[in-house]
């Protein structure tokens, strides 16, 4: 290798490595700053210290941690098994049985994707208050059940299921939700898995709506109570970093054990 | 070929049952709400007591210096992020293509790992390491790239830097994944022979590189576009703001269009009517500029 192209590609590693450092830094940031007490984070202390326990206790008391834990986690499996239900079901419903009111249909629920939450968050909370759901996790839940993204996402994944399987399941006398339920669904496992690791996600994540919708807090979601510690006017690092990681643990457990199926699903969607 | 009258009874019986109950609701909590929204957008008054005012609320946005600061700060925060975000995302997705790179599969994953974290939590991390005597400040002191601290929570221009270097952090590995995906289904024997041809590199990247990506630039861009004009999470969540008056950020320098419209729905007296025109504000820049991205990547094509 010349040295010029010596040089170039330790400048790739230079750069990619650099980058990747800075990716992870936040990480290992919330790691360290999890046995600091506050005082020392604002002053940006980086080496581990011994006050973990102290914290950890701290955000259990402040944060009523097992409580928005679970509550996070109830909307979020809850939800994503609903979604995910009503959501392929009308996917194969568009893909397999066609017709042009229903892909008319179908293009309105396109272009509902491309609408701004704001722009349905004041008629939701009024219609919320109306079916006397403020305050509920079904009211955080129900608006992302029918997912126009998710719909989308299984219509493409249908075109790959084979016509073969359908026609002889029709042979054998199984009725249309039949094949459905014991043809498609095992069939398509990974795309569902997929799909589950993305709107569990958001589901998790979730921030806006609930702030809005949640309003006492033993409603309230790990996400919002970290919000709540990190915004008052002196706010605890030491323990908003126990929530982070707290907050964090689900979503990069998920992320690890079923990566394939995360990039599969994110990419699910330009094919 | 026209299908038989059974045949189509039998579709629609079936269709109509699988479909129905997420067009149901998608009508009650997608669809009536954008027309609802759209029909309060012309009413003015407090709470649900509206009445009609035409064009009033419209006048208004003309008026109202908070919205032209909200809506200033959208679009810098599109204008300049997005760009800045989808290069490097396509840069590093470009040098991590090489087979030959060590440690390839590592640092994409490294790079790829912001994404799972929530957008409240990254941004509330952001706000501790950006204090101050905060870790970042003293690593540019200490490897003397600044004099003195940086004033990333109290000066408007720097809270803005902040905010765009977050959703960069945040995204950049998230977009290069759409582009690793999409360069991994390029042939790459059109490479060899450009390369054969001795093509210099910048020119492969520029004249076969880009040209091939561009569905993909394309959807990224729009999502992207979409993503920045409705933030809202970080906007309010990585400055140290005052959330009981509703500000964002010093001098409002981070009030984006979304906090804006939370703040007169649930902060302010609430005033259903001018938020919701607000909102379609958001509705109309999108659409616009989805449209200008689809009408340039179309263009191209010839």
């Amino acid at each position: 290798m010349s040295p010029s192209r010596l040089a170039t590609r330790a400048g790739i590693y230079a750069f990619l490595g650099l980058f990747a450092f800075l990716s992870v830094f936040p990480f290992l940031w919330m790691i360290v700053g999890m046995t600091n007490r506050t005082g020392d984070i604002i002053l940006g202390r980086f080496t581990l210290g011994d006050a973990f326990l102290e914290n950890a206790r701290n955000f259990f008391e402040q944060a009523d941690a097992p409580l928005v834990f679970w509550n996070s986690a109830k909307i979020a499996i809850l939800g994503t098994i609903a979604t995910l239900a009503v959501s392929s079901i009308a996917g194969y419903g568009f893909e397999i049985f066609r017709s042009p009111a229903r892909e008319r249909i179908y293009g309105v629920l396109l272009l509902t994707i491309m609408i701004p939450f704001a722009v349905l968050m004041i008629p939701l909370f009024v219609i919320m208050g109306k079916l006397g759901l403020i305050n509920t996790h079904i009211a955080v839940i129900l608006p992302t059940v029918a997912s126009g993204f998710v719909v989308f996402y299984f219509r493409q994944a249908t075109k790959a299921f084979p016509s073969e399987l359908r026609d002889a399941a029709r042979v054998d006398g199984l009725k249309e939700w039949q094949i459905f339920l014991y043809i498609y669904v095992p069939t398509m496992r990974s795309t569902y898995a997929a799909a589950f690791v993305i709107v569990f996600m958001t589901a998790w994540n979730n921030y806006l709506w609930p702030l809005i919708v949640l309003q006492t807090n033993d409603k309230k979601t790990i996400t919002l109570a970290i919000s709540s510690l990190a915004s008052a006017y002196y706010p605890d690092y030491g323990v908003v970093m126990v929530g982070a990681l707290v907050a964090t643990l689900p979503t990069l457990f998920v992320f690890f054990i079923m990566q394939r199926q995360f990039v599969q699903g994110m990419l699910g969607s330009v094919k | 070929m026209s299908p038989r009258p059974g045949l189509r009874r039998y579709y629609d019986i079936n269709g109509w049952s699988f479909v129905g109950p997420a067009v149901a609701l998608i009508l009650l909590f997608m669809a009536y709400p954008i027309v609802w929204s759209l029909w309060m957008s012309f009413q003015q008054g407090r709470g649900m007591r509206l009445s009609f005012a035409g064009f009033g609320n419209i006048i208004r946005l003309t008026q109202d210096p908070v919205f032209q600061l909200a809506l200033g700060n959208t679009v810098l925060f599109f204008v300049v992020q997005v760009p800045i975000m989808l290069t490097l995302a396509l840069f590093i997705a470009v040098l991590l293509d090489d087979p030959h790179l060590k440690f390839r599969g590592l640092l994409r994953t490294l790079i790829f790992l912001p994404c799972v974290m929530s957008l409240v939590v990254y941004s509330v991390l952001f706000k501790s390491m950006f204090l101050l005597d905060g870790i970042v400040n003293q690593t540019l002191l200490a490897l003397a790239i600044v004099s003195e601290p940086i004033p990333w929570m109290s000066d408007p221009f720097w809270a803005r830097v902040l905010l765009i270097t977050a959703i960069t952090w945040r995204w950049t590995g998230y977009n290069m994944i759409f582009y690793l995906a999409a360069l991994q289904n390029i042939d790459k024997s059109i490479y060899e022979a450009s390369r054969i041809d001795g093509v210099p590199s910048y020119a492969r990247f520029f004249r076969l590189t880009v040209p091939m990506l561009k569905p993909v630039i394309l959807f990224t861009t729009v999502t992207s576009t979409i993503g920045t004009l409705q933030l809202f999470d970080e906007a309010r969540n990585i400055v140290a703001s005052d959330t009981s008056a509703g500000t964002a950020g010093p001098g409002d320098s981070v009030l984006t269009l979304s906090v804006y419209i939370y703040n007169l729905t649930f902060r302010f007296m609430p005033n259903f009517g001018y938020a919701a025109t607000v909102s379609y504000v958001i509705v109309v820049l999108v659409a616009l500029l989805a449209f200008v991205q689809f009408y340039v990547a179309r263009e191209r094509d010839r």
